[in-house]
């Protein structure tokens, strides 16, 4: 209980005000808002994006950054459609889709483990290659007709009683904490943020361990790009552009921090449902979505600015505090 | 050997092997493409190559402070699209006039990039993503879904594009290449000859011991994101008199094309090191096979970003496996010319 109440101050209730402010917000806007529909509609549409989310936090509180999710998401989309319509069998050119997304991880991880280049290059460049890639499948074309269970997949499926889309939360979710918070392999991941020569020194394998998050990344935005191609119907060569900023956004507001080393599951759990129900809320004022964009942007950069301008002012309390004290015995001694 | 080693330093070898591949490049295409050679695709790419290169002169400013700009895109298309806007409704305004109206646009949202990153102590790549989209939308938001039509805007402008300073035959050499020269010129005095220059080298080389030798790192790298603002803007103003229709979504993606000029200019991404000449050759370069891919029937123009992107990441790997090598070479035998310092640590005291 202690535990909980800790976790509560600071960060994590900050975002939880935030977000019941924009729930009641949203509420007062649309009274179906608190449907348990709307909810589950709600994950329905942003599947994708959690998912990858999750992984990225694991990337961040590494010291790293993965830009190139949203065009990983996008070739392996647009790979998936183009086989379809050239006539592959469809178990094929699935197999073969998520093959990409792993690929396009491992490519990744190559670079920065293995070559030692910065992630935040690596991912660059590769950001604007895999989204070439999927043009060059794609051109300027828009390949649909899948088969009818994989676009009832991205629909309103039901496994049992569950929505599809709640059930992979769920289950992403479930194995993020577990593996992040309980194993050794999530302490590794804290260390290796909080300092890599460290992590050397005690004999982790810091390389295989950086491979393994960036192939997980590309896998798990592999999958989120083939769930975003059954939801849509037809892929193009623009799909799931820009993706990354809400990914990163999630992630970052939900505490991480950018220079690795400390962040919660459970904080970015916060901030997804934040980002979630701000651009709910946004669509009920009929805002576009350039401007939801923009919002989205904004909060990427307080994310950051937030927590900064609240250690400054922290600590100049602290130094006029100190400033006073010192004051004072300066005037009892002399 | 020796005495060639003591004349070209690994920085100027490898603008050597940038400028033989820009040319085999253009060897290659020119069997490729009909009338590759000809006066009327130098004129139409160099103009092309002049937008570029500015905005590389930009993000070479911001890069050499180890930070990057990934705003540049939309700078562009903000001031293309408003300083189009505001000389469609007014015709009488002077060319002068609207140039700094367009430089002053982009350096107004510099400074903000400038105010967050290094007073607000937020990564450049976390603000200028953020401001990428923010620029953007605040563009749609503020357009109105309206566009710039050419039929609006005053003669002299859509006449700008055309206007040579002199030319050879039918080789012509347009003032916006001049312009874009005159960028480059200023720029690489800048960072040769001034204390700012300097500078901006110390900050990227070493944060640490530049803010210990009493530089004020932020000072110096908010200067740096104002001054590629301002830059974006006059690219922003290019932009508007080369292609005159401006829509929302002008200049999309320009900031990849200055991240790869630079790049592959040899600027180092870690910051640091880097000239602005090489990043003038990683603009032509870059350029260069960009519109050579949209004339080339043999392979789709689709490719153009997935080659960009490739470009990126061989040039970033190549300078640091084959580069550092190079150095340690020059090193061990003592070839590295030891410049004097152009900063005197401790002249200027300043808290930052």
């Amino acid at each position: 209980m202690s535990r909980i109440v800790r976790a509560l101050k600071g960060w994590e209730s900050f975002l939880l005000a935030v977000l019941l402010i924009i729930i009641l917000f949203n509420a007062s806007l649309a009274p179906q808002y608190l449907q348990v529909n709307n909810w589950i509609n709600l994950f329905q549409l942003s599947i994708e994006k959690i998912i990858v989310a999750l992984v990225m936090a694991f990337i961040i509180i590494n010291a790293e950054i993965d830009l190139s999710v949203a065009s990983t998401m996008g070739l392996t989309a647009a790979v998936l459609a183009w086989m379809n319509h050239a006539g592959q069998p469809f178990g094929l050119s699935l197999a073969v889709a998520l093959g990409v997304g792993v690929l396009a991880g491992a490519f990744n991880g190559f670079w920065i483990s293995y070559v030692g280049l910065p992630s935040l290059v690596v991912t660059l460049a590769t950001m604007i290659m895999y989204r070439g890639g999927a043009r060059v499948f794609l051109e300027d074309k828009s390949f649909g007709d899948f088969p009818a269970w994989f676009n009832a997949l991205g629909q309103q499926s039901l496994i049992g009683p569950f929505p599809f889309a709640l059930l992979l939360f769920i289950l992403f979710t479930l194995f993020a904490i577990v593996v992040l918070q309980y194993s050794g392999f999530g302490r590794i991941v804290y260390v290796i943020g909080n300092n890599r020569d460290v992590a050397r020194y005690s004999g982790i394998n810091v390389r295989r361990i950086k491979l393994i998050l960036f192939t997980l990344s590309g896998t798990v935005a592999g999958l989120a790009g083939v769930l975003f191609a059954a939801r849509l119907g037809s892929v193009r060569g623009d799909t799931a552009l820009g993706f990354e900023l809400d990914i990163i956004t999630m992630v970052l507001l939900g505490g991480v921090s950018i220079f690795g080393g400390s962040g919660s599951i459970f904080g970015v759990l916060l901030s997804i449902l934040i980002v979630l129900n701000l651009r709910n809320g946004m669509s009920l004022l009929n805002l576009t979505g350039h401007l939801q964009t923009g919002v989205i942007g904004f909060l990427l950069i307080l994310s950051v600015l937030l927590p900064n301008l609240a250690q400054w002012m922290r600590s100049a309390l602290q130094r006029r505090h100190y400033q006073k004290q010192t004051g004072k015995q300066i005037m009892n001694g002399g | 050997m020796n005495k060639l080693m003591r004349r070209f330093q690994p920085e100027q070898l490898r603008e050597f092997v940038l400028l033989i591949l820009i040319l085999l490049m253009m060897l290659f295409f020119s069997t490729q493409i009909q009338h590759y050679f000809s006066p009327r695709f130098f004129n139409r790419v160099s103009t092309s190559v002049a937008i570029v290169a500015v905005l590389a002169v930009a993000q070479t400013l911001v890069v050499l402070t180890a930070n990057i700009d990934l705003s540049i895109g939309s700078i562009v298309g903000f001031t293309a699209y408003f300083g189009g806007q505001f000389l469609a409704h007014h015709n009488e305004l002077s060319p002068m006039l609207i140039i700094l109206i367009a430089i002053g646009m982009g350096m107004a949202l510099g400074i903000i990039n400038g105010l967050l990153v290094a007073y607000g102590g937020v990564p450049s790549i976390i603000v200028t993503l953020g401001t990428l989209a923010i620029y953007r939308s605040a563009l749609v938001q503020f357009s109105g879904a309206q566009t710039v039509l050419t039929a609006n805007l005053p003669e002299w402008l859509l006449n700008l594009p055309r206007m040579n300073v002199f030319s050879v035959g039918k080789l012509d050499f347009r003032v916006m290449v001049a312009l874009a020269l005159a960028v480059v010129l200023l720029f690489h005095l800048v960072l040769k000859y001034t204390s700012y220059g300097r500078r901006l080298y110390a900050i990227g080389s070493n944060a640490d011991a530049a803010e210990m030798a009493g530089i004020a790192s932020r000072r110096i790298v908010f200067i740096a994101f104002v001054l590629s603002g301002a830059l974006s803007g006059l690219a922003g103003f290019m932009y508007l008199a080369r292609f005159g229709n401006i829509t929302v979504v002008a200049g999309l993606g320009l900031e990849f094309a200055a991240v790869g000029a630079v790049v592959v200019g040899g600027v180092n991404i870690f910051g640091g090191s880097g000239s602005m000449i090489g990043a003038l050759l990683g603009a032509i370069l870059v350029n260069v096979l960009d519109q050579s891919l949209i004339r080339w029937q043999a392979v789709s123009e689709f490719w153009r970003d997935f080659l960009l992107g490739f470009l990126i990441l061989m040039s970033v790997a190549l300078d640091a496996v084959v580069m550092n090598q190079l150095k340690n070479l020059w090193a061990r035998k003592g070839m590295t010319i030891h410049r004097q310092e152009d900063d005197q640590p401790g002249q200027e005291v300043s808290h930052v």
